[in-house]
């Protein structure tokens, strides 16, 4: 299999894309990260042409960029189902029940940490903190908030995403998007659904509240 | 009388307050023309005397940060907001940019021209994808307002500001990591000096200041740095966000001046789960040595928590009651530090890889009482001596709970195994449901 993209391979859409990345910043260098996002917007993972191309435009070796590429978590080497589930075990979600929502999945999806369902609909992997700790126990789909989970609840969101439901996330837009829309949205590129979604969820306003009176 | 001070909460309650019509209905970029008719001199002063401190972790003056940047160097100067929001337990940033993304803007172009930067960037996590569209969608609307680009509200002030979106690296909300990310490297700590405000972003003089910390600053030019002052106590200035999470009957922010007790706080939080009560808490995330109930009453302000053995961090209150297996908890973490060490320096490297095969085997009943001693001495080969604090962090829970706990690390070996049922802390365990 020849690794070298002819030039064909990329529609002028996607290369425009990583010129406008470039532009963002004073040095080119400064790109890898964003164009890296946007090869995942496009492939579901990291492929080797678009390392190559993110080489080519940033006159880097392929082996650089892949230094770069492989040190992040969130650039995959494997591609990512549709709807990549991400559980959270760090201590407070494990404790809270995120160990059990973990397990949960695994047995009701049939796959371990980092697998794919065979549908490609699906995939699943135990996160890190996600900064949601007060809605603990938390999953995410492609980077959207599902708060205060159970293993009901996440065995019901799974099922509905495997489908082909858009289920809306707590705190985010009016349904979950692709791994793909999500990875453009990482990219940089405002896909207009910001002003989707609640402003705030209830533990984030209860000390607001408290202050108003309006709780006690 | 609530001792709450929501300021920068104040409006997350109304449903648009995170566009530029919800922030603007409140005074919202009032503050960037008040300062930017200022003398850059004198914003940066302005900070000074609120005693504002990094509200990031690390409790560094924000005003002094600001004031090392050399002036009239003729070189390039960057401001960059560590908004890689990532240490275990913290969650103060996410919610605060979902609801109110425009304060963090305004205090950026404000923070920028005090510094002198045309420059600036806002390092977000890539695991939040609805706080980088509110963010992306501020900027977008700030450029269209007149706010940034070129020759903002006519003064003469040009301001780009870029938002860069993280990969999954905790090591990244280190600031000079964050540095090397954001030039398209791995993201690797660098070795100080030289100091970002000399060397930073491409080597030129640059502010990394923690998003709380930005966001602060409107309201500090609109009411004026007495007012901030008057507010926390003597040493720790002003207001700031709790956030509790864990086993409360009611998690959330509680935005409060410094000094305010955990015990004050789980009252606002309708205080620990019913029929249970506090083992142990972190003041300001996992990196932070461990509390128990002893601490109470210890003023969550950068003194008294540090007097008390340990760090107020970012303020992230992790509420464990003593359904907890305290080492559970610290193998979770230390497996975290192993993951997201970098790799750069041995200690960290090698260090945290032996802490959890050791943490483990005391998990599975393995092992002797001298594994704590060996954990104990890694832990020192750890602590001060790694290449940045994300060694420092991997060591605080394992010494901390073995100061308090050690009965309970013991109690694994004659039971064979971990004595707590993990059922019990769920939070079904109580309500009976998800099973």
């Amino acid at each position: 299999m020849s690794l070298t993209p002819t030039p064909n391979q990329f529609d002028e859409n996607f290369l425009s894309r990583l010129d406008a990345i470039i532009a963002r910043y004073p040095r080119s260098r400064s790109a890898i990260m964003p164009m890296l996002h946007l090869v995942q917007a496009r492939d579901g993972y990291v492929t080797p042409e678009g390392i190559e191309v993110i080489a080519e435009k940033l006159d880097l070796t392929t082996a650089e960029v892949h230094a770069v590429a492989s040190f992040y978590t969130q650039y995959r080497k494997t591609p990512a189902g549709e709807y990549h589930v991400g559980v959270c075990t760090n201590t407070l979600c494990a404790i809270m029940g995120g160990d059990e929502i973990f397990a949960g999945l695994e047995n009701h999806l049939g796959i371990e940490n980092n697998e794919r369902t065979a549908d490609g609909k699906v995939s699943l992997e135990h996160i890190e903190c996600n900064a949601a700790c007060d809605y603990a126990p938390v999953v995410m789909v492609n980077w959207e908030f599902f708060d205060n989970q159970t293993v009901a609840s996440a065995k019901t969101l799974v099922d509905d995403l495997r489908a082909g439901k858009k289920p809306a996330p707590t705190r985010g837009p009016n349904s979950v998007p692709t791994f793909k829309e999500a990875s453009e949205v990482l990219a940089g590129f405002n896909d207009g659904r910001a002003n989707e979604g609640v402003q705030a969820g209830e533990p984030t306003l209860l000390g607001l509240k408290i202050a108003k009176g309006e709780r006690k | 009388m609530t001792k709450l001070t929501p300021v920068l909460s104040a409006h997350w309650d109304e449903k648009d307050s995170h566009t530029l019509a919800g922030y603007q209905r409140h005074g919202g970029y009032n503050s960037v023309k008040k300062a930017l008719a200022m003398d850059p001199d004198a914003v940066i002063q302005t900070v000074k005397d609120s005693g504002l401190r990094g509200r990031g972790g690390a409790g560094f003056p924000t005003g002094n940060k600001w004031g090392f940047i050399p002036q009239g160097d003729n070189k390039d100067h960057y401001l960059v907001v560590n908004a890689d929001e990532s240490e275990p337990g913290t969650c103060k940033d996410t919610p605060l940019l979902l609801a109110n993304p425009h304060v963090l803007v305004e205090g950026v172009i404000i923070a920028s021209y005090a510094i002198r930067a045309k420059h600036a960037f806002i390092y977000i996590r890539g695991e939040v994808t609805h706080v980088t569209r509110r963010l992306l969608q501020a900027i977008d609307d700030a450029y269209k307002a007149g706010f940034l680009g070129k020759n903002i509200l006519g003064t003469g002030f040009d301001l780009e500001l870029t938002l860069h979106i993280g990969a999954g690296a905790y090591i990244c909300g280190e600031e000079t990591a964050l540095l090397d990310s954001l030039e398209g490297f791995r993201g690797q700590p660098r070795l100080r000096p030289p100091f970002p405000a000399i060397a930073g972003l491409y080597a030129r003089p640059t502010v990394v200041n923690n998003v709380e910390s930005i966001a602060s600053v409107p309201a500090i030019i609109e009411k004026g740095a007495e007012w901030f002052a008057s507010l926390g106590t003597e040493k720790s200035k002003g207001f700031t966000l709790y956030s509790l999470s864990g086993h409360v009957n009611n998690p959330g922010q509680f935005e409060a001046p410094l000094g305010i007790t955990l015990r004050e706080l789980l009252d606002l939080a309708g205080g620990i789960r019913t029929g249970h009560t506090l083992k142990f808490w972190t003041p300001g995330g996992s990196s932070t040595p461990i509390f128990t109930d002893a601490h109470l009453d210890t003023p969550l302000d950068y003194e008294s928590v540090s007097a008390a053995g340990s760090m107020l961090g970012t303020k992230a209150l992790q509420i464990f009651d003593e359904t907890t297996c305290v080492l559970r908890a610290v193998l979770r973490w230390t497996e975290f530090y192993k993951h997201e060490s970098c790799g750069k320096c041995t200690p960290c490297r090698e260090g945290t890889w032996w802490l959890v095969q050791i943490l483990r085997d005391l998990e599975n009943g393995k092992g002797s009482e001298a594994d704590l001693a060996k954990l104990l001495d890694l832990c020192d080969n750890l602590l001060g001596r790694s290449f940045c604090a994300l060694g420092d962090g991997a060591a605080s829970p394992i010494m901390s709970s073995i100061k308090y706990f050690r009965d309970e690390y013991l109690a694994h070996l004659t039971h064979g195994g971990c004595p707590f049922d993990p059922v019990a802390s769920t939070l079904f365990a109580s309500s009976k449901v998800g099973a």
